[in-house]
């Protein structure tokens, strides 16, 4: 299958400081993929430089085909509209209330009368589980999890097809973030979405993703789940099987 | 065309076909609208044509749909239901909630509610204040009793970015301020012959009102806007709160120390623009009057008493409290959002220039009372 997004031969470097030396990686349509790595290992620099919120410093990367890399951010706008990006901590835009956030991108990209605009951001806001009446609400007056969920609103506004996921469940508990893993899933299914996804939680990990790249030594390491448990690159070893992973990941119990 | 529609017998059959996506919107709605129109009773959907189908697509069939439903009809699907459209299904089940309806309330009531509202706010700011003033008072008594707390290195900072940093643009402005009362002063004195008036006028002004309020001016307009858009900058990052977890109490580590920056930095500062007004007063007599600088000088200081130079400086102090607090208040009330952040910056220095203006017009009664 034709990958959605390809990388190939990425070199990012800041200074003497090399973060990325020759990475490589394919995301296939439809698929989960999860991207683990190290503090500072250069996930957020790879999510950027994907985004195109950042020139590296050689390689290319296509998303759908389209070379973004070598693009002027005008000549990107078609390739902004087919993805969405959940950050980190949301990055709502905090004077706008979650409605009007989540009507931003639409109004911006399309023309639509005020009154179906605010049905489609209604609808957006069901989506992700949210109450209607969140919808008034400041960022401020949400919850950590609503913050996350209406970010998630946000990045689906424009009917992506690919979704970007920064962290999508740090700082959640693990009930909260079981059930942000759940509509995750439900979403890219019913929506048929391919999402990428930057965690450091290894039961997202093994809840949501398909396909797993590992960033080490600059590089990325990539397979399917099962593949990579089995790695045995010593720092994959030790994210897996290490003290901290505690085993009560199915796959790692029955492999391991 | 999108919609195609065809009556057999007595049931309507609409026929989607092409994209149905966002870009398409605008001209689906009303397709919709008139595909349906002058039927009744059944009618036989077919989006097998579909090529591309998106959420906002979906949807506006989806809400034909139920309306159609709502009035009573049959709606047989050619060809299968849209995935999409059970996923819309599926998100409204289980919360049969309408969207809020716009609070709609009579004209007098919303005069009252604005009122009540406005009232409400008035006196949270004033308790805001009162609290404020209490909490830098108290800052201030904590100081007294240990020097300790007396955060040096912060208010050499503030003195250094509100006070020698401002020096340029204060100098600058007090000469050519004081150039123009000169000129414009020698024009009208000419008149009855009192040219060697210019000395005096432009002397007591620039000594008594004109260097020290154009200096508070300006650093209201600087450093005002400064202190409450970088207390304020924190408050929103949590910092201020982080501060206070760490056991370290706000106004001594943040307001304190700008306002002693302030108090220190103002008099100097008016003491630049004093001198630059003299230097700009001089020039002018000098080019346009023909007076010696040794002749202004000796004019000068006949023309200003003991007190005229600490008329003017001795409010400077007061001016940077004014200044310091307002701007750190300001700041200190930003809590949620970066509009909230930009509106407070503004009121901060309104406020100041204002506050400024009422307090110099006070100092003028009790000046005049007193005689000076």
């Amino acid at each position: 299958m034709e990958p959605i997004i390809s990388v190939r031969g990425l070199v990012n470097r800041f200074g003497a400081q090399i973060v990325h030396d020759g990475l490589d990686a394919d995301i296939r349509p439809g698929e989960v993929f999860g991207i683990v790595g190290g503090s500072g290992s250069g996930k957020s620099v790879l999510l950027r430089t994907l985004l195109g919120l950042q020139k590296p410093t050689q390689g290319t990367v296509c998303i759908e085909g389209h070379e973004i890399t070598a693009r002027s951010a005008r000549d990107l706008l078609p390739v902004k509209r087919r993805y969405g990006v959940l950050f980190q901590h949301g990055a709502l835009f905090s004077s706008l209330s979650v409605a009007q956030n989540v009507e931003l991108p639409i109004a911006e990209h399309h023309r639509i009368d005020a009154a179906m605009l605010r049905e489609l951001a209604l609808l957006r806001i069901r989506m992700v589980g949210l109450p209607v009446d969140t919808a008034a609400k400041l960022p401020a007056q949400l919850s950590g999890g609503m913050t996350k969920r209406v970010a998630l609103a946000r990045a689906l506004a424009l009917d992506p097809a690919i979704l970007f996921l920064d962290e999508p469940t740090s700082g959640l508990d693990p009930i909260s973030a079981a059930a942000f893993d759940r509509l995750v899933l439900e979403l890219q299914k019913d929506l048929a979405l391919t999402v990428v996804m930057i965690t450091h939680d290894l039961d997202t990990i093994f809840r949501v993703c398909n396909r797993v790249g590992v960033i080490v030594d600059g590089k990325m390491i990539s397979g399917t789940l099962d593949q990579i448990v089995r790695h045995d690159h010593p720092w994959i070893r030790d994210y897996f099987h290490g003290e901290r992973s505690r085993a009560p990941h199915g796959l790692a119990e029955k492999d391991g | 065309m999108q919609v195609e529609t065809r009556d057999e017998n007595g049931r309507r059959l609409m026929r989607m076909r092409g994209r149905w996506t966002v870009e398409e919107a605008v001209t689906l709605a009303p397709l919709l609208q008139q595909a349906a129109r002058g039927a009744g009773g059944v009618f036989v959907f077919d989006a097998t044509g579909v090529e591309q189908m998106d959420l906002t697509g979906a949807w506006l069939l989806h809400a034909r749909e139920q309306d159609l439903l709502q009035s009573g009809s049959r709606i047989e699907w050619n060809g299968g239901r849209p995935a999409l459209l059970e996923f819309i299904d599926r998100t409204f089940q289980g919360r049969h909630q309408e969207a809020p309806p716009a609070e709609t309330m009579p004209g007098p009531q919303r005069v009252l509610h604005g009122l009540g509202f406005w009232t409400v706010r008035l006196k949270e700011g004033a308790l805001d204040f009162v609290g404020f003033l209490g909490a830098v008072t108290a800052g201030f008594g904590h100081i007294f009793g240990s020097v300790k707390r007396l955060r040096l290195p912060s208010v050499v900072r503030h003195v250094y970015e509100t006070g020698v940093t401002a020096v340029p643009i204060v100098a600058l402005i007090a000469f050519l301020i004081s150039v123009i009362v000169a000129y414009i002063g020698a024009q009208q004195l000419r008149k009855f012959g009192g040219e060697i008036f210019v000395v005096d006028l432009v002397t007591v002004a620039v000594l008594r009102e004109l260097g020290v309020l154009l200096t508070a001016i300006i650093v209201a307009g600087r450093s005002g806007s400064a202190f409450a858009a970088e207390i304020g900058a924190m408050k929103l990052n949590d910092e201020v709160d982080a501060l206070r977890a760490i056991g370290m109490d706000p106004v001594e580590v943040l307001v304190l120390p700008r306002i002693l920056g302030l108090v220190i930095a103002l008099p100097a500062l008016t003491l630049v623009a004093d001198a630059m007004g003299l230097a700009g007063g001089a020039l002018l007599s000098w080019y346009l009057v023909d007076i010696p600088f040794s002749q202004f000088l000796e004019r000068a200081q006949g023309a200003i008493g003991e007190m005229t130079f600490w008329v003017g400086m001795i409010k400077a102090p007061v001016f940077a409290v004014l200044i310091a607090m307002v701007g750190t208040l300001r700041g200190m009330q930003v809590r949620t959002s970066s509009r909230e952040l930009g509106r407070l910056t503004t009121t901060a220095v309104v406020q100041s220039i204002f506050l400024v203006i009422l307090a110099d017009s006070v100092f003028a009664v009790v000046f005049l009372e007193l005689d000076i």
